[in-house]
């Protein structure tokens, strides 16, 4: 098994690494880049920690590969944040309500609410709570989290489409 | 964990990932969507050699052709819940696909791997079973078609060859007068099914009794399976009322040997099939009889 250089274009900046075929996604993002919003919890696809964008596709980055990902676009949530040290509005809401405890799942939680409000408008909480099945926190703090997310999406509905993501 | 060590070889086409795959023998897998091959992986539940991703082999979408829905292998889940023809043509995997996996899960994997997967649970086995589907695939001797009912053998078994690949997934277009249901039980939302019964339901045509139905189920046997004609040969003539749907249900229910697992016991699935059968009886026929109405 060799290893090989890819270019990973990561929130717009391209990074030459070496990688083996089996590294994931995430094992480059994380170990090798440096990234801490990109998370190792489950590995299987079921927590939702390791979420980044591909190509503007919410992906699980432990169940794509490293080589997959050579020439696409990687999107983490911290290349969804504005530049500065202003918060995006759903990191407000998330704070105001109360929604992060420990953080481990933030990161994955916030990229995938903003993929489901971009796509959908303004969810209903049943639509918020389907979306993030795959999305697990451990403090259980759920209905928080809902209440954020739901916060953001009437924000968003009626300020209009300038906070969705790229 | 961290998967094993493994070479990875990205296919052009069908053609040479057939070649590939012929040469790897036993050690070669092939990598679809991925999400259920990359956390056994992960697990190191599999240790295959090489890896020939077939992503980059194909990027056709769903059409429709002659009387034939055709998915092309690497549709998404996500593309068979929002694509226009698949809504319109067989609005039961649309529908079904919503209960596979998380949004993630869905933007990745593929039609043509879940059912090359053949996990005995999978509600796209049991769509493509209750559609009537064939699977294109393509060996080193050329094309064939496999219907669904001849396709799963066992535990994530099917009965293709070692060089075989799926590369489409063929389902009659819905006609008039035909009606559709999805029902599946899980403690929770994205769980694998305990059970699922996918059903569809054709009325004759006068539109007012049922003419044919088929029905296929998921958990409860080593493959997801297709009911036998002779346990629903009651239906024909019947209006799918409260009698006829769940004598029916019945009759299957007691004729399956469902597993027992940590999940659920076998007289538990065996009720779940008699309630949930009963239930996408009922709402096929209010289907079918809405749709000619």
């Amino acid at each position: 098994m060799k290893a090989r250089q890819i270019v990973l274009k990561v929130n717009g900046s391209d990074h030459e690494v070496w990688v083996l075929p089996s590294d994931t996604l995430l094992d480059v993002l994380h170990d090798e880049l440096g990234m801490a919003d990109v998370r190792y919890g489950c590995g299987e696809g079921v927590c939702g920690t390791c979420t980044v964008l591909l190509d503007s596709e919410l992906v699980n980055g432990c169940l794509a590969l490293a080589v997959q990902a050579a020439g696409h676009q990687v999107t983490t949530l911290r290349g969804l944040m504005r530049t500065g040290d202003a918060m995006h509005p759903l990191q407000e809401c998330f704070l105001r309500r109360g929604a992060s405890q420990c953080g481990f799942c933030t990161p994955g939680m916030i990229l995938t609410a903003l993929d489901l409000v971009r796509r959908r408008g303004r969810p209903s909480r049943e639509a918020i709570r389907y979306a993030l099945v795959g999305n697990l926190c451990r403090c259980t703090g759920y209905t928080k989290i809902l209440d954020a997310i739901e916060e953001y999406a009437s924000q968003a509905a009626s300020n209009g489409p300038s906070e969705a993501p790229s | 964990m961290v998967a094993p060590a493994f070479e990875y070889v990205a296919a052009e086409n069908y053609d040479e990932a057939v070649r590939l795959l012929a040469a790897g023998g036993d050690e070669a897998k092939v990598l679809a969507g991925g999400q259920s091959l990359v956390p056994m992986l992960n697990l190191r539940l599999a240790h295959p050699e090489l890896l020939i991703d077939i992503n980059t082999a194909d990027d056709r979408q769903p059409s429709v052709a002659g009387g034939m829905l055709r998915l092309p292998a690497l549709t998404r889940h996500r593309v068979l819940i929002e694509h226009d023809l698949v809504r319109r043509h067989c609005p039961l995997l649309a529908h079904a696909v919503q209960h596979v996996g998380n949004v993630r899960v869905r933007n990745r994997g593929t039609v043509g791997g879940s059912l090359a997967h053949a996990d005995p649970t999978s509600e796209i086995g049991s769509c493509a079973l209750a559609s009537s589907a064939d699977v294109v695939v393509r060996g080193p001797h050329g094309d064939r078609t496999v219907p669904a009912s001849e396709l799963f053998v066992s535990y994530w078994t099917t009965s293709l060859g070692a060089s075989e690949i799926v590369t489409d997934v063929l389902i009659p277009v819905s006609r008039p007068r035909q009606g559709w249901s999805f029902h599946e039980m899980v403690r929770r939302t994205s769980d694998f099914a305990i059970v699922a019964v996918a059903a569809m339901v054709e009325l004759n045509e006068r539109a007012d009794t049922i003419a044919a139905t088929r029905v296929a189920l998921a958990g409860v046997a080593d493959r997801v399976t297709l009911v036998g004609q002779e346990l629903l040969i009651g239906l024909a003539g019947s209006t799918a009322d409260e009698a006829s749907a769940d004598a029916a249900a019945a009759r299957i229910g007691a004729s399956l040997e469902p597993p027992a697992d940590v999940h659920a016991s076998g007289e538990y699935r065996r009720r779940l099939v008699r309630v949930l059968t009963a239930r996408a009886l009922r709402e096929a026929y209010a289907r079918a009889a809405g749709a000619a109405a």
